[in-house]
């Protein structure tokens, strides 16, 4: 597998009244071909920022970079100027937004807002784009493509907003595609159509997908692999059975079992006390230590270091530490053999 | 499914509609029947523009009914009443609503905010009572009394769901709306808004109408469901039940489409996608609203609106593919 994109230690604050909110604190992950990444988080947790920071997309001010860096085929993109990055964006990686509605210019047919890259970035005429903007509409599924292209986003539905917006992150053929919450505006239905579409897409394309969501459901459906973000940090990462099957850190078994099973309704669900940690003042040791119902003296002062759990998944927690107490992983986070429909 | 349980609500052929020009009318509500009873939660759930959000306000008469009956305790809600009778009715009904940001005055502290309905309807004599009731309200939701004295937007999403929850409980009422509850809310703080709904149930034996589009979430607090689509009811059933036996094909479809946190049910399951969105509910499809995206649609379904009626018992489906007639 060749590693695509490399993010080594990346920090990103904001300046605000009330302070710098470190949002992202030293973030490492990687990128492989062909893959879907999932990064999991609550709000507030920077996996946003993170996906942000990819395409340097975080206004400058109140946003800055403290330190780290991208690695996007051997250059370091945290060095780029804004010329040089509008030569990546679109082309080499795209993003799609969680609202449709207000990431399309409603003033721009959907035609010419697919062309705009063809044009810039491929030198196709206007023409040209013209048609190749009508088979990429006829590509993510929406029906008269010929009459579409010539619409204006307001005439949309949600739903084909949405397949638009994948046209058009698509049209240069980019080598990485970030999602960021793509799905969440959506009705259900109309969100298992857009994840449909998308993994057909990767199969005929070939992009790596960064999927940014708080939905594990999603991230079951979707992901190969999964990095779990809280308070600006990287708490665990693992392959997507690994992450589900074995998780090793206490905030992954608190997500999981806020989770509602299908299966079981009468217990309680397992509700994570208290509220994320505020960024403006983060905690100096493990940043899930005041909602941690495993919390010990050590994760108040020290942040943990990474522990390899497998050759793939790595958690920062101090319960993997020896000299820690053996804890098991509550009921409550097991992931078991659901019966489903359909 | 237990019949001797009494019944707190029964609405009957229920319609709101919404006059959208001149000439045309959007059928937000257009003719639900079902029953909710004391002590239970009914889920209503559907997607967006299917007339969920309508229904509840209406079932409380913030909306006033086109046609059709709500009876609350054997009395009708939307007949004429004087302002004494009404605020009597007000209190025994309350709504949580969807957007803790939207749904509390900014400019109000949190214990005015509380105590909005105590003072309404004129429950306490004194001050000091006003100020023992909204604290004990503050620890009921998880809160404590020292932030009656804070404004809004110094609390989080979670915490101003707990603060739009007192302010429901404040009067005792009997039957509470929750319209989408938890959707504005991280996970982990869902899980511990709907433990406390589940809670306060238990306690004060309330009766829930919960509103959502989150089908797992809904299974998880609801003793029945009801599922809508463009403002009809096409299927009601007790929980369990709907999703062990889905009947209509919508139903089916929403169930389906579900992502389940599991990958390895993921990978092995066949989803039923369906295809397009769903038709404006200024100008419906004839017959049954479902048969343009329906994988089973028949002639009859483009002619004949399907009755809604018990399939078998406490499960109700309006569906041609449960009349006698209609089977091949």
């Amino acid at each position: 597998m060749k590693k695509l994109l490399e993010v080594n230690d990346l920090s990103v604050s904001f300046d605000t009244y009330g302070g710098e909110v470190q949002a992202v604190r030293g973030v490492s992950f990687e990128l492989n071909e062909k893959e879907t990444l999932a990064i999991v988080g609550e709000s507030g947790s920077g996996k946003s920022v993170t996906a942000q920071s990819l395409m340097q997309l975080i206004p400058m001010p109140p946003g800055k970079f403290v330190g780290g860096s991208i690695m996007f085929e051997g250059e370091d993109l945290t060095g780029k100027s804004e010329k040089q990055m509008q030569r990546i964006r679109g082309k080499e990686i795209s993003m799609i937004f969680q609202d449709p509605m207000t990431s399309l210019n409603p003033t721009m047919t959907i035609g010419n807002q697919i062309g705009e890259g063809l044009i810039k970035h491929q030198n196709l005429s206007k023409k040209e784009a013209h048609n190749r903007a009508i088979e990429l509409l006829e590509l993510v599924g929406i029906p008269n493509p010929e009459a579409r292209v010539k619409q204006y986003p307001h005439q949309f539905s949600g739903g084909m907003r949405q397949r638009a917006m994948i046209a058009i992150a698509l049209a240069c053929n980019p080598k990485v595609l970030i999602a960021d919450e793509p799905t969440t505006a959506l009705d259900v239905t109309i969100q298992a159509q857009i994840m449909d579409l998308m993994r057909d897409l990767q199969d005929k394309t070939n992009t790596a997908i960064i999927l940014i969501t708080h939905d594990l459901g999603v991230v079951a459906n979707a992901a190969s692999r999964v990095v779990v973000m809280y308070g600006g940090k990287i708490v665990e990462t693992g392959k997507v059975d690994e992450i589900f099957y074995n998780p090793k850190h206490p905030y992954t078994w608190g997500l999981l079992g806020s989770m509602p099973k299908i299966e079981n309704k009468d217990e309680e669900l397992q509700s994570i006390p208290g509220s994320p940690p505020d960024l403006s003042d983060p905690p100096k040791g493990c940043p899930f230590v005041s909602r941690c119902p495993y919390a010990m003296e050590v994760c108040k002062n020290h942040m943990p270091e990474y522990t390899d759990v497998s050759n793939t998944q790595k958690t920062a927690c101090w319960l993997t530490d020896e000299r820690a107490p053996k804890v098991e992983i509550p009921k409550s986070a097991v992931v078991g053999g659901a019966k489903i429909h359909g | 499914m237990d019949n001797t349980k009494e019944k707190l609500l029964e609405i009957k052929e229920l319609k709101r509609h919404f006059k959208v020009d001149r000439k045309n009318v959007l059928k937000a509500v257009d003719g639900i029947t079902f029953d909710i009873f004391k002590g239970e939660t009914f889920g209503l759930v559907g997607e967006s523009g299917c007339g969920k959000s309508t229904a509840g306000r209406t079932i409380l008469r913030l909306y006033e009914a086109t046609a059709g009956k709500v009876e609350f305790q054997g009395k009708n809600v939307h007949s004429k009443k004087s302002k004494k009778e009404l605020k009597n009715f007000n209190r025994k009904m309350q709504m949580i609503f969807q957007d803790p940001y939207a749904s509390l005055n900014p400019r109000m502290t949190v214990k005015d905010i509380i105590a909005e309905g105590i003072d309404i309807h004129g429950i306490i004599k004194d001050k000091k009572e006003r100020t023992n009731r909204v604290n004990e309200l503050l620890e009921t939701v998880g809160l404590n009394s020292e932030h009656g004295n804070r404004y809004p937007h110094e609390f989080s999403g979670g915490q101003r769901q707990r603060i739009g929850i007192a302010r429901a409980l404040a009067v005792d009422p009997e039957f509470i709306v929750a319209d989408e509850p938890i959707s504005a809310l991280d996970v982990s703080i869902q899980a511990q808004v709907v433990n406390l709904l589940k809670r306060l149930q238990k306690e004060r034996n309330l009766t829930y109408l919960f509103i959502a589009h989150d089908l797992s979430m809904v299974k998880h607090i609801s003793d029945r469901i009801g599922v809508m689509y463009l403002g009809n009811m096409v299927e009601v059933a007790p929980s369990d039940e709907l999703y062990e036996d889905p009947l209509h094909p919508y139903t089916r479809a929403l169930l389906s489409a579900i992502p389940v946190a599991n990958p390895e049910v993921e990978r092995s399951r066949e989803r039923i996608i369906i295809e397009g969105d769903v038709p404006s509910p200024v100008n419906p499809p004839s017959g049954c609203r479902f048969r343009t995206r329906c994988p089973l649609a028949m002639d009859v379904c483009a002619k004949a609106v399907p009755e809604f009626k018990e399939y078998k018992n406490g499960h109700w489906v309006a569906c041609h593919l449960y009349d006698k007639d209609h089977q091949n």
